[in-house]
Formats: structure tokens, C-alpha cells, sequence
């Protein structure tokens, strides 16, 4: 069975459609990349599978179940991890702190008035910074890391919920270009390891060449090519798009006018 | 009822909310641009008032015209905005960066600190106004006598408005104020100094406030509680406005004059009550007011300010806790006022250490944790007053009522964030207060009650020290525990971040919804020990200063570590026992001391005794 | 440079913990303009953020007019003479357009004629009929001329100009492209962030391409036009 399905997803902002019957499939152990100009509807898409928008039309499915309109602790709960184009993580704790704390909320501990709650789960969030390569650091407080650590904090965070789905916005922005390709790599090895499929957006085209199976080019809200990444480096549709030709004849027009 | 006495009603809400525009306007437009609430708003429109009491009469002498009275009144609007341009310089300019809990805290100093001018100046006694020449006749309206004073008020709101309104639209700062409310920093990018707009706006705003206060001599003395009763009002109406809002608070006030007018027919003793009851109406249907635009949210990234990481105690931290213990038990050995005094350090250091859990530990800003703390003593209180029941069912009634209310306001507190959420609080705690203070007939109104007494087995001064040791002590334990352990913990990260708190599956508001509560309990559970302590329950219980006195506790103490608030309650209240019979300006010296912490101390005792012990190793 | 009006050296900057300029160098000439290309999330708006002040540089130099201008207050930066024009637009919606400009007014230096809102009027011919509306009642189009005109009133010798075409009609791109070769005939030097390589070669003398917060390519438009594999390598995907 697909494991995520989005069917015709559409959402309005005002007068604007910034996505329009946006329909697509991922398998565990996929990894599916979004891209896209600015303004494309990326994170529009992107917050309609993870319940922070509610879709104005459109389904979303999780291994054959709708997870349509869910709230994004409830899409967690689903098995659907997640991290953030500005890395999302709790700065006050320590490293394996963090990831403690999401363990404790994936086994609803939450609400637990007394047992030490940094005693807890410390084996099993040593294991989940082991496998993203940072358990060397886990005593150390989040905040003195560099950002580059933090997002491999930050997917370990994500896997706690031992999640079916990753979804991941611009992974490697704000990491140092030698990093990124590091942590790419790194998400490609658990995504296959364990069939978890990733759906990302992201802006660095060598991680998306890199590391993706599959690839959506979204423009104005639209999907205007799928396909590998052989198949849309090739699609002279996608680079008239990034070259931005649309205002070509205008242009042309201001520079005679000039002279 | 007559038509004739329902208009003439109307009319007086109209001009007291002409008078409360008029200062709530100021409040709104020095927010829209500092993104400061300030208390100390409440101070201007009291200095307004004590100039004008001043210059006025001093003016009529010369000749009695109504222009002389009018120019009088200007005069003082400008001493006060001079006022507000000094404290915009010595105070504001250092403290826009720092979190709203210190912002709302230093203009509270400064509340205080005027407290005591004011009485240093003018003294205790309230001075009364000369009554405007030429306006102290009554107009006769539909056969009812209504004072020409009050017509004249009515038209000044409007005046106000549409001055303001010119002001906003006709000249170069006007548009560079509205400019600045909208996105201050690319007023910025464009080559404006902030800090001469910033100036200018406090000018503004403390100018109409010193004008209302001014315009209220005829009516009302100059007293010394004229700045905390009017800025409750003035934030009600720029919170349900729309904070930075002028047209908003013009609604507001318009609205809020005709509730009040019209309240006091239906519900007499409760129109308090009906205008909280408005805002925190309004705030959950509109959360920013009715003509107030959303916060532009910020992706936070900065560490927060509050309880980090906490760790178990280390040697010399144990220490330190034993040997406080220590003092504590052994106090009976000394005389009966330290006995005292160490029970009260106790009880406040229980209620300051639950609102920590929430500032600090939950990032949640309560400037209102003295309700539940007063809503605990009176829950104690009634039921050994009223009901006669001994005071261990009473002691249990007690975080049984702090939590209730909790409970009950929390719902609709968690659902905002930031100064909307710290407003609501303190919004809650006025109802709160009003209905103690109006409800006369169960809650002895103004005096309270007396005969609150423990049972006989603990009468004695030294048991009860004992027993409220027991319960507080373990109360603390308890809370601590909470602090380290899963809730704790979550209260913690969602406070980090809400969006990261989501994303692994925690339901955030009702995760704050039953902190909040806990802390009422444990609040309330303080108030009940107070109240037996005292023998007597009383209004001031519940009190704004009684809220800012915790709050106090928290800064000293240090609001970054779990048990600096237990410190600086301490430090506090053995201070303001030591200094407060020794010296007539007790506000003032707090007051200076409050801003100091902010400015130059704001990680409290707690973080110099880090300081020294990372010195040492 | 002698004639640079502006010269970046080594401008490294970020948010928060995230990195983002590795060490930008960049220099624009009196007069100029130069086209800041590359793809999303390269850094071009965080570039031109981290020299007007408005995001502290972390590392590095910028200086304008040979004076260093790192870690300026963003309004002294302005009022030196480098004016803004951001991504997001950041119109005052809740000003008429008069007003608009009224807040970006700033008197020129001596001897140069001061724009007025009248001159700004000829080039923006749109705005003329609705300089008593309020931004909010303004279209998308109409909007990016007032936030460029905004600029204008403060009389700058240059100007940053962040994504000036992004997500407006060919009709309005080519007004866009008009104002900014107008600048430059008024002598008014202009680094302009850019995606649309047509923008760019319209209006442009020079282009930059960064790539991952560091320059990677420098050189004229033509050039560009006809590389192929730069454009490959840094423009599309």
C-alpha cells in the first residue's frame, strides 16, 4: 500500500490559489523532494500533509488511513515525524534532554507528576543520537551547538516518534555547505534502512539531485513536472521556470526603450 | 424609568468615557510604537491631576476666567509630558530589548517610586480642585439637572480624537508614529532615528495622560490612589480597543461608559465585574482586540528567560538548602517576631515558588498570581467565618478554591500569548479583587473579615510556625519535583518552542491549562496558611501590589533557577520588614530597587551566587 | 575600489544559530548596476539585509562611500545615503501612498535636485491616481512602485533592491525594469537581487551569482547569456 497519498490538495489564501489539485504518492523508504521558485506553494503543500493547514479540498492518507485536517500532534501520533527550515528544538534542555522529551511525549508520559523525567529513556535516546552521529555530544546543552548538529538533534527528535513519515523543510538551509551533504546522506541511510519515506523541500539542487528518488516541481501552486531527477533536469519546461523567462518580451521591451 | 433619567444616565457614561479615551489613548499610542504597556501611565494621569491642583488655583487667583482655568490645565499636560520624556530617556531606552515581564515590572518601579513623590510633595491628604469658572452651573435637561462640567467632558473626547486625528495625518511626526506602530524597523531602514520618535511618542502620550488627569480636578481631589484605579481601566479599554489602536479606544471607552453607566442600574454591585467580564469576552473572540492587528510572531531562537535545564543539587546547593531548613526550625528559639516573620517568609515563598512554576518553568507571564493566593485566604476564611468550621477542612478548602478559579480563568488564558495573556491575568485578578471588594455582605467589602483562627492545638505561634513549615516545605518538595519531572519537563519545551512541542505530539494549551491550575492550587494552599496566620482576610490579598510583590520575590530571587524564588522571598520580605517601619518611603525604595534588578541584576540572587561559585572554581 | 560606492569584504551573517553568508565579497561602482543572482535560499536577501544594518553582520566589512558602515544603526546607514527596497515590500498599509512617501522624505545633499513625489509621480505614473489611497487598497504591482518610490524620497546614492519582478505581471516586471534603468540615468547606483535572468539582463550591467552564501561567479550579462553550464550549475536546477 502507498504509504502517504495526497489527492487533489487545494488551499486559498484570499484571492490567491497557492496550491491547486496537487496529487501525489510516496513509498517507505522513498524519498520525495519538492521544489520549486519562491512563492510556489511548497510549504503550502508541505503544511497540508503535516496538519498545520487545513486543505480547502483534497485528501490526505497515511498508509490507507485520512489524516486530512488532523492537528500536527495528532498527524504525530500517526507515525509522522518532522523538523523545520529553522530548526525547531528545545533550547533550554541538553542534547539527549531533547530527545528524552520527545520519547516521553511519544509514550503520552506527559502528564507525569514525579519520577525524574531525565532519568527516563535515557538508553533508547542515546541509541537515537547514536544513529544520527551525536552521541558524543549528549550532555551538552542544544544552545552551544553548531547548527549543523542541531538539525542532526533535530531528526533524531523526529525519529523518537519511531515515525512511518518524515517530512522535512529545507533540511540543509542554514548549514554550512560542507555539512549538508553529510546530513543528506544521513537521511538517506535510515529512510532506506528502515522504509520511512521522506517527503522534503529544499533549495540546495545538489542535495536534491543527490539524495532524491523522485522529484515534484510545483510552480504558482501547480505541479508542472514529475519524475526522477534525470528525467526533470531534462524537461526544458522546468528550466524556463527557474530562468524566470515569463517576463522575457517585457524586459526586452524596458532595454530598447533605454536604449 | 423614565426616559428623561435614562438619557441623563447616557450622558454621564458618555463623559466619563470621554475622560477615559482621553488617557487610554495616550497608554495605546505609546504601545503601538515602544511595544511597552506602561504603568506607570497611571502615575501621569495622577501627576496631571496634583499640577493641576497646584497650578490652577494659582492661576484663577490672578484673574477668574475659564481661559486662565483651561491654560492651566494645558500647563500641566505639558509639565507631565516633559515627565514622560525623562523617564523615556532614563528608563524606557534601556529596557526595549528586555523581556515583558521586566518591561511591565520597571514601569510598575516607577509606579511606586511616584507613590512617594507624590506624598513627599503634596502629602497624604487628598486636595481638592477648584471647579471651573463659567462651568459650574447645571443644565437643565428633560427636567433633569445635569452639571455643565460633565457637557463639557463629553465634547472633549471627541476634540481629543479628531486632534489626534490631525496630529496622526496632517503633520510629518504623526505619520511617522503610525508608520512606526505598523513596522518600527523599516521606519528604520528608511533613515528615521527611533529614538527622537520614540521620545517625541512618550511626550505624546504622557501629555493625555497628564490632560486627563488635569480634566478631572472639578470632579474628583487629587489622591494618591487615582494612578493604580484609573490604569486598570485605561488597559481594559486599549486591550479591548486593540493595543496601538486610537479609533479602537475610542470604541472601547464608548462602550465601557455606557456598560458602567447602565451597570450600576441593573448590576449594582458588580460593574467591575460586567467590564472585565467585556474584555476577557473580547479577548477570546477577537484576541486582538476589535480594532488591534496580530503580533507579526517571530520564530524565537534565543534562549528564554527562565529556568534552564534544571540539574539536581549539587554539594553546596544542599547545603544551603539544609541550612535553610535549619533556620527555619530553629526560629522558635528566638523571639516571637522572628517566629513571625519566618512563618510569612514561608507561606510567601510557597506562592512565589508556584508562580515561578509558571513564569519561569512554563513561560507563562502572570501578572494577576495574587488572586488565587487571595481567592485561597478568602475560600480558608469564609468557611471558618461563615460556615464555622475548624481550619483543617478550611486548609484543605483552600488549594481547592486558588485551583477552581484557576481552573476557570486559565481556560481562557492559555489561549493567548504574551502582553495579551499578562493583561488577562491581571484582568481576571481585578474581577477577582472587584467582586471581594463590592460583594459586602459575604466578604466584609473594603475591611474584610476577622476571627480567622487555627484550631486550638495550633493557636500557639510557634505550632502554626511548625505546621505551616510541614505543609509548605513539603509543597515545595512536591512542586519541585514536578518542575524535574514529564509535566515539568513538557510545560518547559512548550514554552522552548510550541511548534516543536506540537510536532512530537504534545497537546500544548491543555498541557498550560492544568500547569496554570496547579499553581493556583498551590497559591491558594499559601493564601489559606496566610489567612490563619493573620486571623484576618482582606481585599489587598488579592491585590495588583500584592501580585507585584511576588513577582518581586521571582526577580530577586532569580527567575532562571528552581529555588531562587524560595531565596528571594526570603531576602524580600526580611527587607520589607526590616526597612518598611524604619523609613516613610517603602515604595520609593522598592520601587528604585525593582528597576535596578531589571537594568543592571535581572538573573537575581540566583545567578550571583553562580557567579561567585564559577569565580571560586 | 576607487570608484566603489559600495564595498563588501568577508560578510558572513545569519539568524540565530543558523548560518547563511560565508564570507560575501561584493563591490558595486558610482552609477552601476549589478545583478545579485541565484537560486532561493542562496543568500541574496540575507545579503543585502546584513549590509543595511538590519541584520548585524557577524564578520566582515562593508563600506559605502569609503566609510565603514558594519554595525551601523540601519537608520544611520540610510542616512548616509543607501537607501532599501526589501523583498517583502513592507509597504505602511495603513498609510495613504502620500504618506508613504512622506516617511521615506529625507533631504538630499547639496546640490542635487530632491526627489519629489511629483517627479516620482512621472515615473510611477500609476501612483499619481491613487496617492490618496490607502497601500492596503493597492494592488501587488502598485505596491513594489511604491516601495521603490518610498526609497527614492530619501534621495540615496544607492540602492539595494531585493527581487524587484518576483510574482508580478510582464506588464509590471517591465515598469519595474523601466524604474530601475531610470535610477541609474539619474546616476543612482543599484544592486538588485534577482532570479528572472531577463530582469537581470534588461536592466543590468554586471551580474553575481551566489551560491551557498559565497560568490561564485562574477561577470557582464553577455557573458553570462552565453555560458550555459554557469547558468546550469547555479540558476536552474
Amino acid at each position: 500500500m502507498t504509504l502517504l497519498s495526497a489527492e487533489g490538495l487545494t488551499k486559498r489564501f484570499g484571492g490567491v490559489l497557492a496550491a491547486k489539485d496537487v496529487s501525489f504518492g510516496l513509498e517507505g523508504g522513498e524519498m520525495l523532494a519538492i521544489i520549486g521558485p519562491n512563492g510556489a506553494g511548497k510549504s503550502t503543500t508541505f503544511n497540508m500533509v503535516g496538519g498545520q493547514l487545513r486543505p480547502d479540498a483534497g485528501r490526505v492518507t497515511l498508509a490507507g488511513q485520512d489524516i486530512t485536517g488532523m492537528p500536527p500532534r495528532a498527524v504525530c501520533r500517526m507515525g509522522v515525524g518532522r523538523t523545520f527550515q529553522v530548526a525547531q528544538t528545545f533550547l533550554s534542555f541538553s542534547v539527549i534532554g531533547n530527545v528524552q522529551m520527545a520519547l516521553i511525549a511519544h509514550h503520552g508520559q506527559t502528564r507525569m507528576l514525579l519520577p525524574d523525567a531525565m532519568a527516563m529513556h535515557q538508553d533508547a535516546a542515546l541509541a537515537l543520537l547514536e544513529r544520527v552521529g551525536m552521541a558524543a555530544q549528549a550532555d551538552r546543552p542544544i544552545g552551544e551547538l553548531a547548527y549543523g548538529d542541531v538539525k542532526r538533534v533535530e531528526l533524531a527528535i523526529a525519529l523518537a516518534a519511531a515515525p512511518r513519515l518524515l517530512l522535512m523543510d529545507e533540511p540543509t538551509a542554514g548549514m554550512a555547505p560542507a555539512e549538508r551533504s553529510a546530513l543528506m546522506a544521513l537521511v538517506a541511510g535510515i529512510a532506506r534502512a528502515e522504509r520511512i519515506g521522506v517527503l522534503f523541500t529544499e533549495h540546495d539542487m545538489d542535495a536534491v539531485f543527490a539524495h532524491a528518488d523522485r522529484i515534484l516541481v510545483l510552480v504558482r501552486g501547480e505541479i508542472i513536472a514529475r519524475g526522477t531527477p534525470e528525467e526533470v533536469r531534462a524537461d526544458p519546461e522546468v528550466q524556463r521556470v527557474y530562468l524566470g523567462h515569463s517576463g522575457t518580451r517585457a524586459a526586452e521591451r524596458a532595454r530598447r526603450a533605454h536604449g | 424609568m423614565q426616559w428623561d433619567f435614562l438619557l441623563v444616565q447616557s450622558l454621564s457614561g458618555l463623559a466619563s468615557a470621554s475622560s477615559l479615551f482621553v488617557i487610554a489613548s495616550g497608554l495605546t499610542i505609546v504601545f503601538g510604537v515602544t511595544r511597552i504597556v506602561n504603568f506607570a501611565h497611571g502615575s501621569f494621569y495622577m501627576l496631571g491631576a496634583y499640577i493641576a491642583v497646584t497650578v490652577v488655583p494659582w492661576l484663577l487667583e490672578i484673574d477668574r476666567s475659564p481661559w486662565l482655568f483651561f491654560v492651566g490645565v494645558l500647563v500641566s499636560a505639558l509639565a507631565v509630558g516633559a515627565l514622560g520624556v525623562l523617564m523615556e530617556m532614563l528608563l524606557l531606552r534601556r529596557i526595549y530589548r528586555v523581556p515583558e515581564l521586566f518591561q511591565l515590572l520597571a514601569t510598575f518601579g516607577v509606579v511606586l517610586i511616584v507613590q512617594d513623590l507624590v506624598l513627599l510633595v503634596w502629602g497624604p491628604v487628598d486636595i481638592p480642585g477648584p471647579r471651573a469658572p463659567g462651568l459650574r452651573h447645571g443644565v437643565v435637561i428633560l427636567d433633569q439637572r445635569f452639571p455643565a462640567y460633565e457637557l463639557f467632558l463629553i465634547a472633549v473626547g471627541p476634540a481629543v480624537l479628531g486632534l489626534l486625528w490631525l496630529l496622526m495625518h496632517r503633520t510629518r511626526f504623526g505619520v511617522l508614529i503610525r508608520a512606526a506602530t505598523q513596522d518600527r524597523e523599516m521606519v528604520g531602514a528608511l533613515g528615521v532615528n527611533q529614538a527622537m520618535l520614540f521620545t517625541g511618542t512618550l511626550f505624546l502620550g504622557a501629555a493625555l495622560a497628564g490632560l486627563g488627569g488635569a480634566l478631572q480636578i472639578p470632579r474628583v481631589s487629587a489622591n494618591s490612589q487615582m494612578d493604580l484605579s484609573i490604569i486598570t481601566e485605561a488597559f481594559v479599554v486599549t486591550v479591548i480597543g486593540g493595543m496601538g489602536s486610537v479609533p479602537g479606544a475610542f470604541i472601547a471607552a464608548l462602550l465601557i461608559g455606557q456598560l458602567q453607566a447602565f451597570g450600576v442600574l441593573i448590576f449594582p454591585k458588580i460593574t467591575l465585574v460586567l467590564v472585565f467580564l467585556l474584555m476577557a469576552v473580547v479577548l477570546v473572540i477577537k484576541p486582538w482586540g476589535l480594532l488591534g492587528k496580530p503580533e507579526a510572531a517571530a520564530g524565537r531562537v534565543v534562549l528564554p528567560e527562565g529556568i534552564l535545564d534544571p540539574r539536581p543539587l549539587d554539594r553546596a546547593g544542599k547545603m544551603l538548602a539544609a541550612l535553610g531548613l535549619a533556620a527555619v526550625l530553629a526560629l522558635p528559639l528566638l523571639d516571637a517576631y522572628a517566629v513571625k516573620v519566618g512563618t510569612e517568609v514561608l507561606i510567601l515563598a510557597l506562592a512565589a515558588f508556584s508562580l515561578n512554576f509558571l513564569v519561569g518553568n512554563g513561560g507563562i507571564v502572570s501578572f494577576g498570581h495574587a488572586a488565587y493566593f487571595g481567592l485561597g485566604a478568602y475560600g480558608a476564611g469564609l468557611l471558618v467565618v461563615k460556615a464555622g468550621l475548624p481550619m483543617e477542612p478550611a486548609l484543605l478548602a483552600a488549594p481547592i478554591a486558588g485551583g477552581a478559579f484557576a481552573a476557570l480563568f486559565g481556560f481562557f488564558v492559555v489561549r493567548l500569548s504574551g502582553i495579551y495573556l499578562a493583561m488577562l491575568t491581571l484582568a481576571f485578578a481585578q474581577i477577582a479583587y472587584a467582586v471581594v471588594f463590592q460583594w459586602v455582605e459575604v466578604t466584609g467589602g473594603d475591611n474584610g473579615l476577622v476571627g480567622v483562627w487555627p484550631s486550638r492545638w495550633a493557636a500557639s505561634r510557634e505550632v502554626y510556625h511548625y505546621l505551616v513549615a510541614a505543609v509548605t516545605v513539603a509543597a515545595i518538595i512536591l512542586l519541585r519535583r514536578v518542575i524535574h519531572a514529564p509535566f515539568g519537563a513538557t510545560l518547559r519545551a512548550a514554552r522552548d518552542s510550541a511548534q516543536r512541542a506540537d510536532a512530537i505530539g504534545v497537546d500544548v494549551r491543555t498541557h498550560r491549562w492544568l500547569g496554570f491550575t496547579l499553581a493556583g492550587a498551590a497559591a491558594g494552599l499559601a493564601g489559606g496558611l496566610y489567612a490563619f496566620s493573620k486571623g484576618s482576610i482582606d481585599p489587598t490579598l488579592l491585590g495588583i501590589p500584592m501580585s507585584v510583590d511576588f513577582l518581586s520575590m521571582l526577580l530577586l530571587g532569580g527567575i532562571q533557577s528552581v529555588l531562587g524564588p524560595v531565596a528571594g522571598t526570603a531576602a524580600f520580605h526580611a527587607a520589607k520588614d526590616f526597612f518598611m517601619p524604619l523609613t516613610d518611603h517603602w515604595r520609593l525604595f522598592l520601587g528604585l530597587s525593582i528597576i535596578a534588578m531589571v537594568l543592571v541584576f535581572p538573573r537575581g540572587l540566583a545567578g550571583a551566587w553562580d557567579t561567585l561559585r564559577r569565580r571560586r572554581a | 575600489m576607487a570608484d566603489a560606492v559600495l564595498d563588501v569584504a568577508g560578510l558572513r551573517a545569519g539568524y540565530g544559530p543558523a548560518e547563511v553568508l560565508f564570507g560575501v565579497e561584493l563591490h558595486l561602482a558610482r552609477g552601476e548596476v549589478a545583478a545579485l543572482m541565484g537560486r532561493n535560499g542562496a543568500g541574496k536577501s540575507t545579503t543585502l539585509k546584513a549590509i543595511m544594518g538590519l541584520l548585524p553582520p557577524r564578520a566582515g566589512s562593508v563600506r559605502f562611500a569609503g566609510q565603514e558602515i558594519a554595525g551601523l544603526a540601519p537608520f544611520r546607514i540610510a542616512r548616509l545615503g543607501l537607501g532599501y527596497v526589501p523583498e517583502e515590500r513592507r509597504i505602511f498599509t495603513d498609510l495613504t501612498v502620500f504618506e508613504n512617501l512622506e516617511v521615506g522624505r529625507r533631504a538630499p545633499p547639496a546640490g542635487r535636485a530632491p526627489w519629489t513625489p511629483e517627479r516620482l509621480f512621472e515615473v510611477f505614473p500609476n501612483l499619481a491616481e491613487m496617492r490618496h489611497r490607502r497601500a492596503s487598497a493597492m494592488s501587488g504591482g502598485e505596491q513594489q512602485m511604491l516601495t521603490i518610490a518610498r526609497t527614492l524620497m530619501g534621495n540615496p546614492e544607492a540602492v539595494l533592491l531585493d527581487e524587484p519582478s518576483e510574482g508580478l505581471a510582464p506588464v509590471i516586471v517591465e515598469q519595474m525594469a523601466d524604474a530601475v534603468l531610470r535610477m541609474k540615468a539619474e546616476g543612482i547606483a543599484v544592486l538588485v537581487s534577482e532570479q528572472n535572468l531577463d530582469f537581470a539582463a534588461a536592466v543590468a550591467d554586471r551580474a553575481l551569482i551566489l551560491e551557498k552564501g559565497t560568490v561564485r561567479w562574477q561577470g557582464s550579462i553577455a557573458a553570462l547569456e552565453a555560458d550555459e553550464d554557469v547558468r546550469r550549475a547555479y540558476l536552474t536546477v
